[in-house]
């Protein structure tokens, strides 16, 4: 505490704060202690070169400043400054340097969403097949034009659904939480896709005009409902969606659409967590394709344990999803936001026990294409 | 003559820390000694570090007493730029390639006075990043930043304006000793 107040009378003292009165006291003070005195010249020395430092900190700053400013406005030459990146920016990302660098990180994954034209007939395949997998592609184009061509029969056959498909730009999947009210669940990066419309399109190739209706991009988590009138409601979602993390190992499958039918795929839980230890995700070894984004990863017990999201860039059977209870917290969120008003999620499976083949057979028709422009 | 008033008046304002002396001074020098950085095996960046540098120098100096500029500003900072970018260059093993201005002003003396200045710099810098928070960010407040004591004791959740000062001695009290620690070290 002594030192304290030193330290303060020594601060009044150089920057001459002190009364008059003070100031002989102090000056005698110091004649008649040498102590003192020696005192008086360290601080001295120590807060003049703290004040020499705050000063030319301050001064270093204003540099800073106005060559920033110099050079955005093109008065002084820099090869490297762009319009972007103004001082906000910059201290923006001086600040998150690190989390910028776990987001690039992130873009080492890869996207399971096919985001090519490939659904508007008439259209060549081949156009389709320019993304990097263009051997899995070309090898179903043919059974993807019967398929279409069984599509229009389907919709020459029925002409209230008859209708031109839309022109899509991308391909994902997505699953059914709840028949009563149509909601369906697939991945944020999927809905972020689709900027104009928003379409389901079951198995028979039968479209249905959807809207977003909770979107929470951290999770990739994405809530549509179908709010087509030509849609016919289904009966009760056949799987449950579990509500706690899944044990690795665990054995699981997935329904989806890497082609435009539906593909089942086996697969098992890996590790708890996702890529760069993401804890909203899990990580699977299976193969998905670009397509399988929004599938659902259905264990024996027929519960929804995930939501595929995305597969690492450099080994592809290494499977991101995100975990199920994030739909739970999707639901409670758009709730509390209004933008839900009544879905009831099951929590009792009933396809537990089933063989895998009924499972399926019961599953496939609450998975869904989703499409959109 | 008039040319050089201009400069006087220049550094005035530089001395003072008033924005539009620093943005002329910038105008008006920044592009030659990015010239020279460059064409003699500097970066952008490099260039922009020695210019920083030679403002810092010519901060001193504008601030001290003693100082009259012998010769015009604009060839004085070539100078001070030069000779700082190429103990640069030597500190690498390298050599200036091509020296276009020959005018140069005698700068050594300054750089030398500037060096010393710099290791209190350097040791002040280095007690701050040891002396830890809220200790750093309290005296970055009122020493940098200039703030008043009530406005820092709402910023760092004091009851009143003499909690903080208290606080203030005793951090100030810290990083003395860091301070004096650092130059035994040295």
């Amino acid at each position: 505490m002594k030192e304290e107040l030193l330290m303060d009378a020594v601060e009044r003292y150089l920057s001459k704060e002190m009364s008059a009165e003070e100031f002989s006291y102090f000056e005698d003070l110091r004649k008649n202690n040498a102590d003192l005195d020696l005192a008086v010249v360290e601080q001295s020395h120590f807060l003049n070169s703290l004040d020499k430092y705050a000063e030319q900190k301050r001064f270093k700053k204003s540099l800073h400043d106005i060559e920033l400013k110099l050079k955005l406005n093109g008065t002084i030459e820099s090869s490297k400054v762009v319009p972007m990146h103004q001082s906000p920016v910059i201290a923006m990302f001086r600040k998150y340097k690190k989390t910028i660098a776990v987001a690039a990180c992130i873009a080492g994954l890869v996207s399971i969403l096919l985001s090519t034209a490939v659904t508007s007939i008439g259209t060549n395949d081949k156009n389709a097949s320019l993304t990097p997998l263009f051997a899995e592609l070309e090898e179903q184009a043919k059974k993807t034009k019967n398929l279409q061509a069984k599509v229009i029969a389907l919709e020459a056959a029925t002409p209230e659904v008859a209708r031109t498909p839309i022109a899509s730009k991308f391909r994902a999947t997505g699953f059914m939480i709840d028949a009563g009210s149509n909601y369906i669940v697939t991945n944020a990066h999927v809905t972020n896709q689709a900027k104009n419309q928003l379409i389901v399109e079951n198995s028979k190739g039968e479209q249905y005009a959807a809207e977003v209706v909770y979107v929470n991009k951290l999770d990739d988590i994405a809530v549509i409902k179908i709010i087509d009138d030509r849609f016919k409601k289904l009966s009760t979602v056949p799987y449950s969606i579990k509500n706690k993390n899944t044990p690795l190992g665990q054995q699981v499958f997935l329904l989806g659409f890497p082609k435009q039918e539906i593909v089942y795929t086996e697969g098992y839980v890996s590790a708890s967590n996702g890529y760069n230890m993401d804890t909203s995700f899990c990580q699977l070894v299976t193969m998905a394709n670009v397509g399988n984004s929004g599938s659902p990863v259905i264990n024996q017990q027929g519960e929804v344990v995930g939501v595929i999201s995305s597969r690492e860039t450099n080994d592809p059977s290494i499977v991101f999803a995100t975990k199920s209870a994030n739909i739970y917290r999707a639901i409670q969120q758009a709730k509390k936001n209004d933008t839900i008003t009544n879905v009831k999620l099951n929590s009792v499976s009933k396809i537990k026990g089933l063989s895998r083949e009924s499972q399926i057979a019961k599953v496939s028709d609450y998975v869904f294409m989703i499409k959109g422009n | 003559m008039e040319k050089l008033e201009k400069d006087v008046a220049l550094l005035k304002g530089l001395a003072a820390n008033h924005a539009s002396s620093v943005e002329h001074i910038y105008k008006e020098n920044y592009n030659m000694i990015r010239q020279f950085v460059m064409t003699n095996s500097g970066s952008e960046d490099d260039a922009a570090d020695v210019f920083q540098d030679t403002m810092v120098v010519l901060f001193e100096k504008a601030g001290s007493t003693d100082f009259e500029l012998q010769c015009q500003l604009k060839t004085y900072i070539y100078s001070v730029s030069r000779r700082l970018w190429l103990k640069k260059l030597q500190q690498y093993g390298r050599f200036l390639k091509v020296d276009t201005m020959e005018e140069t002003a005698e700068v050594e003396q300054d750089l030398e006075e500037h060096q010393q200045m710099q290791s209190n710099f350097v040791l002040m810098e280095a007690s701050m990043q040891k002396i830890g928070e809220p200790c750093k960010g309290l005296l970055e407040a009122y020493y940098i930043q200039k703030k008043q004591m009530q406005e820092i004791a709402t910023e760092f959740g004091y009851t009143n304006a003499d909690n903080a000062k208290t606080q203030k001695y005793k951090c100030l009290v810290r990083l003395k000793k860091l301070f004096f620690a650092e130059y035994k070290t040295l």
